[in-house]
């Protein structure tokens, strides 16, 4: 390790710096590289999900008697012989992975879009109830935050999504529950984000101004406040995306989660640990998926942030 | 300094008595409530259910519930855990030794690797070795931890990495030992993998954070005092700036604990590793809700206890917070 340390400040700061004033939001976001990259590929992920039905080669769901003589079927691309058209094989019971795949994306993205719209109606809203009005609700508003704060997310969906499924059984577990859940439990973050905003943009001339002219309190928070805060909550809900895709994926491949034989790439995977010596392609593609994915919407949430606000960092 | 430790130990209080409302009140009335596993069983018929509610005081208001339920915590009791026919404390208690030895490993490998590669990064920002580094953590950061378990059992633990001359490296990718008697090797070996995967999130975590502290440190003005002063760049780098930039870098460590708690769930579920975080799967499959209580419950002592250390190391280490 070198201990050369230049004393002026890195010209590559002083660069952006400049620049940053002057370019638009656009051409900010542009220059992020990867985040075009990564707008790219999930384009790409979203087109296939939609898609879904006309690329399929298979039904996502029907067992291949013909061929799968009770091990998973090999890629094409391994065994020509054997694949008996799987392009990506099959998975244990003789499924075509491709097709699962595809039809997987629509579950992850589906879960993740919707979760977090759940997310930030919540957290927008209480943050921002919390940060205008202050005082005694804020108080309230933020211990309740507090709260949700201290329960790691992840063994709290798990247990309950366990009751639910032992209230009933486990096909309770359909894709409304899940997204009620996930959203209802992962508000506090955004909440905390808006309420910050809100405590200082209610103190800006412009908010003063609103309430002069005698504008009520809601259309105060909806028309002038809250169009100032969206930046930060943009990038929090861009990063959540990402997060929900994984945190669904944990709780199917555990078996909390989305319920075969719908397919969600977390729930692909997991009986993939038990064919691992025998099938290695069925381990490898879905989790592929989740990470080209889970990277990109990363990659675009943190080419929003540079874009929408240099200073945030 | 005393009495801030004191007095910020005294405002966790009334938060976990809340937590422990929320949790209590949540539980209960999920659909089902305590007494799901019983729903399902067809020899128990709707009377038996009655008889259940009305034995385990299920019959009365559940603020009276809760006061009963919280009393016998206070004194130790987490009531009994139906999975593993053991009370849920001595069920714990048993499997605390395996979660720590996981822990604590992975989280000493964390530090050490994650912090020295954030001040490598630092120290030539936007070099090549930058990029590698802070490519690798946002790798890191957005990896499905389980898909990753899964790669590394695959490589080498299925296939085994291949080595010049003949060799190859295999490791074991379940358990803790392979005999029952102890051979440090044997449970060296088991160890790598799931420290591995343990780690993953913490040490992208750190190296990312040791990073941008380092970097903002070295645009300090005692920076470029010291520099002034005509010292050796080595000294202004570790002596001056590394003692600032570890600051942030701390509460942070003491903040992501309880995470790496919540991630050996699914750690010692994949490896097998007879811990906790693989007990508290198998009490979810059961429906075992007084072990599933007592484990959310001190998670949640462990995330507040730790906001308490990251604040108390803060102002301990940085002279500048007054904790008054």
């Amino acid at each position: 390790m070198s201990a050369t340390i230049p004393t002026t400040p890195n010209a590559r700061f002083d660069d952006d710096d400049a620049a940053y004033s002057k370019v638009t939001f656009w051409t900010r976001l542009r220059r992020h590289r990867l985040a075009v990259a990564g707008f790219v590929v999930l384009a790409v992920m979203v087109l296939a999900a939609i898609l879904a039905k006309q690329l399929a080669p298979f039904d996502p769901n029907f067992i291949d008697n013909v061929h799968w003589q009770g091990t998973p079927l090999p890629p094409c691309f391994e065994n020509a012989a054997l694949c008996g058209g799987h392009l990506l094989g099959t998975d244990e019971v003789g499924r075509d992975l491709l097709s699962r795949l595809l039809f997987g994306a629509r579950i992850s993205l589906e879960v993740g879009i919707f979760t977090v719209f759940i997310e930030v109606l919540i957290g927008t809203t209480l943050g921002a109830l919390a940060g205008y009005y202050g005082g005694w609700v804020d108080w309230a508003l933020m211990r309740i935050t507090d709260v949700f704060l201290s329960i790691p997310l992840l063994p709290l969906l798990l247990v309950l999504t366990a009751i639910v499924a032992s209230s009933s059984s486990k096909s309770a577990l359909n894709f409304g529950v899940i997204v009620l859940i996930i959203g209802a439990l992962s508000w506090p973050a955004v909440a905390r984000l808006v309420r910050a905003s809100f405590l200082t943009l209610r103190e800006r001339e412009f908010a003063e101004a609103a309430r002069a002219v005698g504008n009520g309190d809601l259309r105060i928070i909806f028309r002038h406040l809250l169009p100032n805060a969206v930046a930060p909550i943009v990038v929090q809900a861009t990063l959540d995306v990402a997060n929900v895709i994984v945190l669904e994926s944990t709780l199917s491949f555990l078996g909390f989660g989305i319920q075969p034989p719908t397919a969600s790439w977390g729930n692909m995977l997991a009986n993939a640990q038990a064919n691992l010596q025998i099938a290695w392609w069925a381990a490898v593609f879905p989790g592929l998926c989740i990470l080209v994915t889970v990277l990109s919407i990363n990659y675009i949430g943190d080419g929003l942030r540079d874009a929408l606000d240099p200073n945030m960092k | 300094m005393f009495t801030y430790v004191v007095r910020r130990t005294l405002q966790a209080i009334p938060l976990l008595l809340l937590i422990s409302i929320i949790l209590f009140v949540i539980l209960n009335n999920a659909p089902g409530g305590p007494l799901a596993p019983y729903l399902q069983n067809p020899h128990i018929t709707p009377a038996d259910i009655e008889r259940l509610k009305h034995n385990l005081g299920l019959d009365k208001p559940i603020w009276y519930r809760y006061g009963v339920w919280l009393w016998t915590i206070l004194h130790g009791d987490f009531g009994y855990s139906t999975s593993n026919s053991e009370p849920v404390m001595q069920a714990l208690l048993q499997r605390l030794p395996a979660t720590l030895e996981l822990m604590i490993t992975s989280f000493v490998f964390s530090v050490i690797v994650g912090i020295s590669a954030g001040i490598f990064s630092a120290v030539r920002p936007y070099s090549f070795s930058d990029y590698f580094i802070t490519t690798f953590a946002f790798f890191g950061q957005s990896m499905p931890v389980f898909w990753f378990a899964l790669m590394l059992q695959l490589a080498f633990a299925v296939n085994g990495i291949p080595l010049p001359g003949g060799y190859e490296i295999k490791l074991p990718s379940a358990g803790l030992s392979s005999s029952d008697h102890f051979v440090l090797g044997d449970r060296i070996e088991h160890l790598i993998l799931p420290v591995i995967v343990l780690s993953l999130l913490s040490l992208a975590l750190y190296s990312r954070f040791m990073r941008s502290s380092l970097l903002e440190v070295r645009m300090a003005d005692y920076m470029r005092t010291a520099a002034a002063k005509g010292l050796d760049a080595r000294t202004i780098l570790f002596k001056h700036g590394l003692k600032n930039a570890l600051i942030p870098v701390v509460t942070i460590l003491a903040l992501s604990l309880p995470g790496v708690l919540g991630g050996a769930i699914v750690t010692e579920t994949i490896f097998a590793w007879p811990g906790a975080g693989r007990m508290f799967y198998n009490a979810l499959q059961q429906s075992d809700i007084a072990l599933m209580m007592a484990y959310l419950l001190i998670l949640a002592v462990f995330v507040v206890f730790s906001n308490l250390l990251a604040d108390v190391l803060y102002a301990w280490l940085d002279p500048r917070v007054k904790y008054d």
